[in-house]
């Protein structure tokens, strides 16, 4: 459903996005930084603002920003710097928010999105800016009753927040949602920020015009709208959807362009589907940065990026290529596992090594691991089904103890009751069937479909197939590879 | 004799010898207090209790031979712009008329280890804002000198208190004289370390990069003592300079021999009194017949230093008061309508509850350098003004680094005239604020900056000597003031203007 496949317009989206950093402290202050605390609970004079209290940077916050710059293939600041961005609000204790001006730590990068299913062709959007800063903390208030209904929380405030400017370089909501989900994808591996949306750790702003083409050559551009508000990725989706919509919609009534009037910003309401206006304040205040003289200017030396460098690990675009080399299974399958996360990579990746086998390891992963996980919605780090036990069963299916479907309701079984796989395999009755009473078992089979015999004997093979259905109704234990086999060595004896 | 017109360095004497105990010394000084402050408003407040608690416990540990600090026993006085835990901190300002800080300020904290005894804190202008101690919520200071008189400002009453014998020990905070302008206008000596010397954690801010707290006491060897305590590399502020902090007081005996001071002819252009300037002439005659050689220099940019000072300043100061605003601590609007302050709309209830509390809770002085600052920064105005402003502070730091190239030390006046009278310039704010005129220049350029008595006028009002020299040269700056201190006694007369 994009958009250009209605309407005659390129549709044009740049993105905001602040990502808290974990780190285990505050930006300015030793505060930690722990989600979900009682209100102001994690605060200090520096981060509540009190008078005479001063900011010190903590220097691992500025490497792990560092991190996501290096993977956001930036340019990497060799003298940067603090500034003051002042203005009012109850959840800025200080008047001013310590943020990075005209000197960004980076600058410069990009990260592409590939649609493994093709939806759409690969793009490259280029990041102008990542710059560092410390959040605000919230406020939960009544503006139009007075001010005694206002709370205020500061435990948020000073956490160290990373800023991700791009170029307008997304061309369908879909993209910028597939784009997001690539760079928290990215951040995570890095471990750079949880991208929690719920809990506020990741916020996405979108910039979105249509840009039209006149009759007369001319390009016609929209007023650029700002939406902020979008509580996931798929709202951002729906509010781009929405909002290109609205955008045509209103150029065909009014034909306003860019530069007609300030830019807006407009709010996404979630439940009604709809972006609305918000008031023009944004757009004129001023907020006076300078440089903070609290704090020194930041160098940064050539072994320092080398050192965070060193220890950054596989981005997940690289992964999806070693993934499928080391274990030899399709780029597809590699996808779908990267996409999941380190943690269910790792998994993985233990789990292939116990089996032996790739593309085995893979298919159980999607199959089984993956369906249960979607099932129970829960994460791969408290799945109570270990690779150990995944394999333990693999392997006795390859060993002939049973065949995969029976492998596949023993995991089940194991997941449901929590048991071990001995236990749950002895529980449901399975066991290695004796050879004698394959035989028996055959043999009766042989004796009670003349029909099959006949097919087989006159060279139609595969009709001993039918026979298999009943042998397991008979006993499902039995392996049915091994019961076609003997049933086949049986008929060819007979005279 | 009595305790109260003996140096800190005598008592400290007098103590070590079981002359006298901290607890007799202590109470002599609060008694004086009592009866002097009244006067004079020194003191915002006077933590009586505290204090005797503490020298009790000196005089106790020193009775069991217990190891003191630097200071054991010996009263010093606190700027009200320091956080101390247990006495409200108001920067003279309605705005934090109750704050109690949760913490102490790192000078503060090394006060109390070296084992003075915090009498109380000292009134001064509003946030620091003011060379008059005129802009005090809490009423002006006045000059032990002449009560008709300024003290000078902004540490007004901490240079007023050693001034009449409240204390023998001050702290101060200097942003563009507020140490030495006050020293000056008392007849006590006062001494603006380098930018980055002590720690400005707890300094309540008015212009981060400017404001650095110092000692005030009656001589150099005392602020030498007093230095040694409260200087010092601190992890907690990002500007303090993490370099091992000298021993003050080892060269002060050391004679001038060599040294080089350089006068600036523009000093004594027009507007300097004329007395002022027969005074410093004649320091640096016996500077000369001390040993030193006095050399001309020039500080070309010297004539731009306050209207770029009040360009930083104030920007700095716009920012670093927005955290006033009612919402989390200090002065908040009760909700009372009112159309007092001229302003009757406002965007939301929010704002107006900004609005009202900062119109209520900042003086009229306060209130100027926030306009000031903010127009300063603002969009369209920024490189006119505040970028501008930076390139001639480079100039300025540039000229003193040039000049120090050629001396040692650079001397000369510290105010233009002696005590002017209270009220004289309150109607004037540019006046008022030409009384930095030769101060500023040592706190743009971050460098350190000595200021002590030289003399006296006709009516009996001290003259201030300055001598700034180039950053961390604190040593040079005390053994200068001390030696000429060695051959004068200006710095040991005591007022008569007040009666105990
Ligand atoms: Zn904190």
């Amino acid at each position: 459903m994009t958009a250009e496949s209605k309407h005659p317009f390129t549709t044009v989206i740049g993105l905001e996005v602040h990502v808290q950093l974990q780190t285990q402290t505050k930006l300015f202050c030793g505060c930690v930084t722990t989600f979900g605390s009682p209100p102001n609970t994690q605060v200090c004079p520096t981060c509540l603002g009190l008078p005479g209290s001063l900011p010190v940077m903590n220097r691992r916050a500025f490497d792990l920003s560092l991190r996501a710059a290096l993977a956001l293939n930036c340019k990497i600041a060799s003298f940067t710097k603090w500034d003051r961005k002042n203005y009012f609000y109850p959840d800025l204790p200080k008047g001013y928010q310590i943020s990075q001006f005209d000197l960004p730590f980076s600058y410069e990068g990009y990260l592409e999105v590939v649609d493994p299913k093709g939806a759409f062709e690969p793009r490259t959007v280029r990041i102008i800016r990542v710059h560092l800063e410390e959040d605000a903390g919230k406020s939960m208030h009544d503006e139009t009753a007075g001010t005694a209904d206002s709370r205020i929380d500061l435990n948020r405030t000073g956490t160290p927040l990373c800023e991700i400017v791009t170029e307008p370089d997304l061309r369908s909501p879909e993209e910028a949602r597939a784009w997001l989900n690539e760079l928290k994808l990215l951040l995570v591996y890095l471990g750079v920020s949880d991208c929690n949306m719920q809990e506020g750790s990741l916020r996405v702003d979108a910039n979105v015009n249509l840009h039209i083409p006149q009759p007369d050559g001319r390009l016609a551009k929209t007023p650029i709208v700002e939406i902020k508000n979008m509580n996931s990725f798929r709202s951002v989706e729906r509010a781009l959807v929405y909002e290109t919509e609205r955008q045509w919609g209103e150029w065909q009534d009014t034909g306003a362009e860019i530069g007609s009037m300030p830019k807006q910003t407009r709010g996404w309401d979630d439940s009604a589907g709809v972006t609305r206006g918000q008031r023009h304040k944004e757009e004129s205040s001023d907020y006076r940065y300078f440089p903070d003289p609290d704090l020194v200017p930041v160098t940064v030396s050539e072994e320092q990026v080398a050192a965070v460098r060193s220890t950054m690990g596989e981005p997940p675009a690289l992964l999806r290529k070693t993934l499928a080399e080391r274990w030899d299974i399709p780029a597809y399958d590699a996808d779908v596992l990267v996409n999941q996360g380190p943690e269910l990579v790792e998994y993985f990746e233990d789990l292939a090594k116990k089996v032996g086998e790739g593309k085995v390891a893979s298919n159980w992963m999607q199959q089984d691991v993956l369906r249960m996980l979607n099932e129970r919605g829960g994460h791969i780090a408290d799945f109570p089904v270990q690779p150990t036990a995944v394999a333990d069963i693999i392997g006795r299916v390859k060993k002939g103890d049973f065949d995969t479907g029976r492998g596949k309701e023993i995991f089940a079984a194991v997941l449901e009751t929590g048991k071990p796989v001995d236990e749950v395999v002895a529980g449901m009755g399975i066991a290695a069937v004796d050879e004698d009473d394959l035989q028996k078992l055959c043999e009766e089979l042989i004796a009670e479909n003349p029909k099959i015999v006949a097919d087989v004997k006159g060279g139609k093979e595969q009709a001993a197939g039918g026979l298999i259905g009943q042998a397991k109704r008979k006993n499902p234990n039995v392996n049915p590879g091994k019961v076609r086999a003997l049933a086949l060595e049986l008929i060819r004896a007979l005279p | 004799m009595t305790l109260t017109t003996r140096s800190a360095a005598e008592l400290a004497t007098a103590l070590q010898q079981g002359e006298t105990t901290s607890v007799e010394c202590t109470t002599a000084f609060l008694d004086r207090i009592e009866a002097t402050n009244p006067t004079i408003n020194a003191f915002l407040s006077i933590d009586r209790d505290g204090a005797l608690a503490k020298a009790a416990s000196v005089d106790a540990a020193r009775a069991q031979g217990k190891s003191l600090g630097p200071l054991a026993g010996l009263p010093v006085a606190v700027k009200d712009v320091l956080c101390t835990t247990d006495q409200k901190t108001t920067c003279a300002s309605k705005m934090l008329k109750t704050f109690e800080p949760p913490y102490d300020a790192d000078v503060v904290r090394r006060l109390r280890e070296a084992d003075a005894v915090i009498l109380g804190k000292t009134n001064m202008d509003e946030f620091a804002m003011g060379g008059s101690n005129e802009n005090s919520a809490y009423g002006l200071v006045r000059n032990p000198w002449d009560t008709d008189r300024a003290p000078g400002g902004s540490s007004g009453g901490s240079a007023a208190a050693v001034a009449a014998d409240m204390t023998p020990l001050a702290i101060g905070s200097d942003t563009g004289g507020s140490i030495r302008q006050p020293a000056g206008l008392c007849g006590i000596t006062g001494l603006k370390p380098t930018y980055g010397r002590v720690s400005r954690r707890g300094l309540i801010a008015f212009s981060s990069s400017l404001d650095q707290i110092g000692p005030m006491a009656r001589s150099a060897k005392e602020c030498a003592m007093l230095l040694q305590t409260i200087a010092g590399h601190d992890s907690g502020d990002s500007t303090s300079i993490n370099t091992p902090v000298p021993d003050y007081l080892t060269d002060l005996e050391k004679p001038l021999q060599g040294l080089r001071i350089g006068r600036v002819a523009a000093h004594f252009s027009e507007g300097l009194d004329p007395e002022v300037a027969e005074h410093v002439e004649q320091t640096f005659a016996t500077y000369e017949a001390a040993g030193a050689t006095i050399h001309e220099v020039e500080l070309p940019h010297a004539a731009y230093g306050v209207p770029t000072y009040y360009l930083i300043a104030p920007s700095e100061a716009s920012s670093n008061l927005a955290r006033y605003d009612g919402a989390h601590y200090g002065h908040r609007w009760d909700g009372t309508p009112s159309d007092d302050q001229g302003i009757n709309t406002f965007d939301s209830p929010l704002v107006e509850m900004y609005c009202r509390s900062r119109a209520e809770g900042f003086g009229p002085e306060v209130k100027r350098r926030i306009m000031l600052g903010t127009y300063a920064l603002s969009a369209g105005y920024y490189d006119a003004y505040y970028a501008k402003a930076l390139r001639v502070r480079r100039l300025i730091r540039n000229d003193f680094t040039q000049a120090f190239e050629k001396v040692d030390l650079i001397g000369g006046p510290v105010s233009a005239t002696p005590a002017f009278k209270l009220g004289e310039k309150t109607d004037d704010p540019i006046a008022m604020y030409l009384v930095d005129l030769y101060t500023v220049g040592a706190n743009l350029a971050g460098i350190g900056g000595i200021s002590f008595p030289c003399g006296f006028t006709q009516s009996k009002l001290p003259i201030g000597f300055q001598l700034q020299g180039p950053a961390l040269s604190e040593p040079l700056l005390l053994q200068a003031a001390h030696q000429y201190q060695q051959t004068t006694d200006w710095h040991l007369q005591r007022t008569t203007a007040i009666s105990s």
